[in-house]
């Protein structure tokens, strides 16, 4: 019998009750008292001079309330860099500010530059339009190529930083000539050529924001949708606004998904603060779907050049790796750490690869900003890795399962320091390889090649084993590698006088399960029913602290975090106990709910204490402050480490190079597993994201630094057509070793182990077709670019 | 969206005056020039809805043709041509989702005329009539290339004369983000030959493959047309496609089509 709650219960979400029923409250469903609407002005061209703005038409439009632009913004901070990176050579990296408002130049189409208040939206629309016809923009050439922006200095995104650059990293730089040498030695040498494509996160949500200030105290309150609401809350007291962190409270009620873009603090969030000030009434603002399109931060863009030295029987040297990584116009918070320290350090994979060595040059483009999307450097490090070996494995004529099997790093050999910096602490490639290829029926394949190729389709298999680094931390290492945050997480734990709890977590659920997920722990820890606990996220003023939820880090840090505090509830209570009990506090254990004297049938139950820590009649007052109420803070020993084996199968019709997805099969080792239905379901859209990654989403922009794919129209987005029935397993558990639930995370791993078992099984296809002319398609490997490949 | 007046007629005499107003418009399904109206890029100062009009809904049999009033939805023409046109209702079963289907009618696409919409190709393919308020147009000289049509001021379509073909079929490659024809083509053979029409891949929009219907009407067989080329020259060229590619389409999805009716 599987178990109904706790611990490993497939529990039903209980937030899907009022997502379902339509009674979520979302940013945009708060409404308020007095509220006013705000309208971002926004570039139309990816690179100009803002010559003049006349702001006095619009102002004086019906409704319009205030009209800001960039100049009064110039005073404030810039929106920071959470990460600071050093080039090879020692020089820190380039850092712009990234004003609220534009100020002085756009620089990409969707730069904000003004904004509108007024009392209806209408009205605010109308004066933005207004106002743009009144702008004087003197455009000037967009930088939008990467490898021109860095060759070419006369045309500059930021007028101080003369070739674009804004770092150029080496990791790890004293790696370099060794594996230079190795490659000069090398019995074989594979290179590859691959983009790892710009995709537009599409939460289905738009982000949103209400400023609300209270004139009498002096304090503000921001409502956004946001990932990690005390982050938003630093970013902008300190570092923007410059106003106490407690006088600005943030919440994030409902969010409807993020996968990092709201992990972010964008300006229209100063913008309603400020606005809300000045006038003294609410400030709201909502994107619209195409804004969102060209003002929320995108994800991934590089352009990477691999090289893998290998023996002849495919026993890996060494990997060397050149990459342009866009960070867009601005640096987004995280930008700098995705394509360096989430992607740089994962450059091992599950293998034991002597030397690696990877160079990462970021540049600056006049277009969106890029930063951590779902998966977030891993995915670039894992497609690069993935796509090559596969490509090693045709030019050497070797079986791809055993070659990636042959260089697993072995169970045995844990722990395991790579040569880019990480610790592994445990895992088993081998069984999660095993695993796959019998749920993926491998042994069957050509079988079913055969019945595919009567009906005229290339039937093709294609292998990824992934590994990926989450729950960044600790802090004491992130600091050393240039976080400018701890990356830590914290929970209270409130009993309730009569029982019932509270739990204050800093994971903030846009979409994650926490509110079922994390009172599953707290019941089987405290034992009482899952209806007992209630999980409060995503207010500043209701939780200690937090970072938020990304990087696969809520269950492994704030979950964790959560358990330290019911450890402490627990020492406490068994305290009370031994008090009421007439018993020495060693002879009481805690178990099931009910705190009891070993060897006797004296007992007390979970409520009857809280209840008496809150009407402390019998009472260890002298020694025991009353009430039961936990805060705890929690810094991983180190990340954890999800890895896994996925295959996909496709069918390509070789007529119209249209890519099928008949199976996928993902094996993954997420350590303990806490609901394995969330679970299921994180690895669903995970894969379902990659498998849109790889086969539809592309960001194109033309020459003029125009987004082309501004829409729907033109945006490809995976539907459920465009998806098989996964099959699911997560039975290789190696529990992660450091921290007391044993979970590791699963939120990115579908994002990050998918996209290259479906570029690898394409190009399976076509080989086994005869097509073997063709060595890489670029991602997304859409029907036209399969057709040219075959035909070109 | 700017604000607007609303009307909705239900007679095709009050339509037409009501369309004489200044800066009026016709207002269909609403699914194309209602996004268009959201984004600001069309702001009519009055709506004339065209959906309360008997004379204009329905599919109605009259012999050898099959009459489809033009503010009838994809989904009814989905349901109700299933029996006499099935190549007809299968394209429009095809159209985007149930919502967009249960909204968008034939007639506001045709009006639209956008070059990757299915209903021109089964209208210039099956060279059916265009019935509107005054007079009535061939296929072949309704389509006048992008978002262009034969119809002038003030004038709308009242309904679409399809005549029933012996055999016809419709292939869409969608286009992968859209969902739209990347390349579509219709295949009707009637006794005096074969009409080949093909959407989503002409610069022009809509467009009659006269090599294809050649071939087909000498041999009605997928692989009469093995041994064609197309041209590039003309086709579109895009993100999602080049003129190579649609050249290729349009041969693999017209032998789909044969294969298909
Ligand atoms: C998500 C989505 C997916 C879609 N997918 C497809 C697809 O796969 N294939 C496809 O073909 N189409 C597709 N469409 C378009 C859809 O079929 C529209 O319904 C159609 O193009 C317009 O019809 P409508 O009735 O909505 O017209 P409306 O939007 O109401 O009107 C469109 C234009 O036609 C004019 N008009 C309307 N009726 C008449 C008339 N009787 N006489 C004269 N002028 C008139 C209007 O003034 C307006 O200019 C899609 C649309 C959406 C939103």
């Amino acid at each position: 019998m599987p178990k109904d709650h706790g611990i490993g219960a497939s529990m039903k979400r209980r937030e899907d009750v009022r997502f379902l029923t339509g009674r979520g409250q979302y940013t945009d469903d708060v409404s308020l008292h007095g509220q006013t609407h705000a309208v971002m002005v926004r570039s139309t061209v990816a690179h100009g001079r803002i010559r003049s703005i006349d702001t006095s038409a619009a102002a004086a439009m019906p409704g319009v309330l205030a009209v800001f632009t960039g100049e009064d913004f110039k005073d404030m901070g810039g929106n920071p860099a959470g990460w600071l990176i050093n080039s090879r050579d020692g020089t820190p990296m380039r850092e712009p500010k990234r004003p609220v408002l534009a100020h002085g130049k756009v620089r990409h189409v969707g730069d904000a530059y003004a904004a509108v208040v007024a009392e209806t939206y209408a009205q605010a629309r109308d004066a933005a339009e207004q106002l743009a016809a009144d702008t004087e923009i003197e455009e000037l050439p967009a930088i939008v190529d990467m490898a021109a922006a860095v060759a070419d200095s006369s045309n500059r995104v930021h007028d101080e930083i003369p070739d674009n650059l804004c770092f150029d990293w080496g990791w790890i730089e004293d790696n370099r000539a060794k594996v230079d040498e190795v490659f000069k030695s090398a019995p074989h040498v594979t290179t590859l050529e691959l983009v790892n494509n710009r995709l537009i996160p599409n939460a289905m949500e738009p982000r949103a924001s209400i400023g609300e200030y209270f004139p009498g105290t002096g304090d503000y309150r921001l409502t956004t949708t946001s990932q990690n609401p005390h982050l938003h809350r630093l970013l902008i007291a300190a570092f923007v606004m410059g106003i106490p962190e407690n006088k600005l409270t943030v919440v994030a009620p409902d969010v409807g998904g993020g996968f990092g873009s709201k992990i972010y603090h964008y300006g229209e969030e100063a913008v309603v603060l400020a606005a809300a000030k000045k006038l003294g009434r609410p400030v709201r603002w909502t994107a619209e779907r195409s804004e969102s399109f060209i003002s929320d931060a995108h994800g991934r863009d590089h352009v990477t050049k691999i090289e893998l030295a290998c023996e002849k029987d495919g026993t890996f040297l060494a990997f060397r790796t050149a990459t342009l990584a866009n960070v867009g116009a601005y640096l987004s918070n995280f930008s700098t750490a995705t394509p360096t320290f989430l992607h740089g350090t994962l450059m091992a994979g599950p293998y034991k690869v002597p030397n690696i060595y990877v160079n990462v040059k970021t540049v600056f483009t006049n277009t969106v900003p890029v930063d951590a999307y779902r998966g977030a450097g891993r995915p670039e490090a894992t497609f690069s890795l993935e796509r090559i070996i596969d490509k090693m494995c045709r030019e050497l004529n070797l079986d791809p399962f055993e070659v990636r099997r042959k260089n697993f790093i072995t169970p045995d050999m844990f722990p395991y320091t790579t040569p880019v910096g990480l610790a592994y602490d445990t895992g088993n490639y081998g069984a999660t390889l095993d695993k796959a290829m019998e749920i993926g029926d491998v042994a069957g394949f050509e079988k079913r090649r055969a019945e595919s190729a009567k009906k005229g389709r290339l039937r093709g298999m294609g292998l990824s084993t992934w590994i990926e680094a989450c729950g960044i931390a600790p802090s004491h290492l992130v600091g050393v590698l240039g976080s400018r945050v701890g990356l830590y997480d914290a929970a209270t734990v409130r009993v309730n006088a009569t029982g019932n709890i509270s739990v204050m977590t800093g994971a903030h659920s846009h979409g994650q399960s926490h509110e079922t997920v994390f009172a599953q722990i707290v019941a089987e820890k405290l034992g009482v029913p899952e209806s007992a606990v209630e999980i409060v996220h995503g207010d500043t003023s209701k939780i200690p602290f937090g970072m938020g939820s990304y990087g696969s880090r809520s269950l492994a840090v704030c979950g964790v975090a959560v358990t330290k505090a019911i450890d402490k509830i627990v020492a406490k209570g068994k305290k009370i106990a031994a008090h009421m009990l007439e018993a020495a506090e060693e002879d009481i254990s805690f178990a099931d709910g009910k705190f009891s004297v070993a060897g006797t049938d004296k007992a007390k139950t979970f409520g009857e204490i809280a209840f008496s820590a809150y009407v402390p009649h019998n009472y260890p007052l002298e020694t025991l402050e009353p009430g039961l109420e936990e805060t705890a803070f929690y810094d991983p020993a180190n990340f954890t480490f999800p890895a896994g084996a996925y295959i996909c199968e496709v069918e390509v019709d070789p007529e119209t190079g249209k890519v099928d997805i008949c199976s996928f099969a993902c094996a993954d080792d997420f350590g303990n597993i806490m609901n394995p239905m969330v679970v299921d379901g994180q690895v669903h859209g995970g894969v379902g994201q990659g498998i849109g990654q790889a086969l539809l989403e592309n960001t194109s922009y033309d020459e003029n630094g125009q987004l082309l794919t501004g829409s729907y129209m033109d945006y490809a987005m995976p539907r459920a057509s465009d998806v098989p029935f996964y099959t699911v397993d997560y039975s290789c558990q190696t529990p992660c070793t450091h921290n007391p639930l044993g979970v590791k995370g699963c939120g990115e791993a579908g994002a990050i182990g998918s996209p290259p078992a479906v570029v690898n099984a394409v190009i399976d296809a076509l080989h086994r077709g005869g097509l073997t002319h063709v060595k890489h398609i670029d991602m997304p490997v859409s029907p036209s670019r399969v057709w040219s490949a075959i035909n070109g | 969206m700017h604000n607007f007046e609303f009307v909705k007629p239900s007679t095709i005499a009050e339509a037409v005056k009501a369309l004489a107003r200044e800066d009026a418009q016709a207002l269909s399904g609403g699914q194309t020039l209602m996004p268009t109206m959201k984004q600001r890029l069309a702001a009519p100062a009055v709506l004339v809805s065209l959906t309360g009009i008997p004379e204009m809904r329905g599919v109605c049999r009259n012999g050898d043709a099959l009459e489809i009033g033009a503010a009838t939805t994809h989904a009814e023409v989905a349901r109700e041509a299933a029996a006499a046109y099935p190549a007809l209702a299968g394209l429009a079963g095809g159209i985007g989702d149930p919502a967009v289907r249960n909204l968008g009618t034939i007639g506001g696409s045709l009006a639209n005329n956008d070059p990757a919409a299915c209903y021109p190709a089964a209208v210039l393919g099956s060279g059916a009539t265009v019935v509107t308020s005054k007079r009535e147009i061939a296929a072949d000289d309704f389509f006048q290339g992008l978002f262009s049509t034969a119809l002038e001021e003030g004038e709308i379509i009242i309904s679409v004369r399809f005549p029933i073909p012996e055999r016809a079929g419709y292939a869409k490659f969608e286009q992968p983000a859209s969902r739209f024809a990347l390349t579509g083509a219709f295949v009707a053979k009637y006794a005096s030959g074969v009409r080949v029409a093909i959407t989503g891949a002409g610069q022009d929009g809509v467009f009659r493959w006269s090599d294809g219907e050649r071939a087909l009407s000498a041999s009605y067989a997928a692989d009469a047309l093995s041994g064609l080329s197309v041209s590039p020259d003309g086709l579109m060229a895009d993100l999602h496609g080049t003129p190579a590619y649609r050249a290729n389409l349009v041969k693999v999805m017209t032998q789909r089509a044969v294969r298909a009716s």
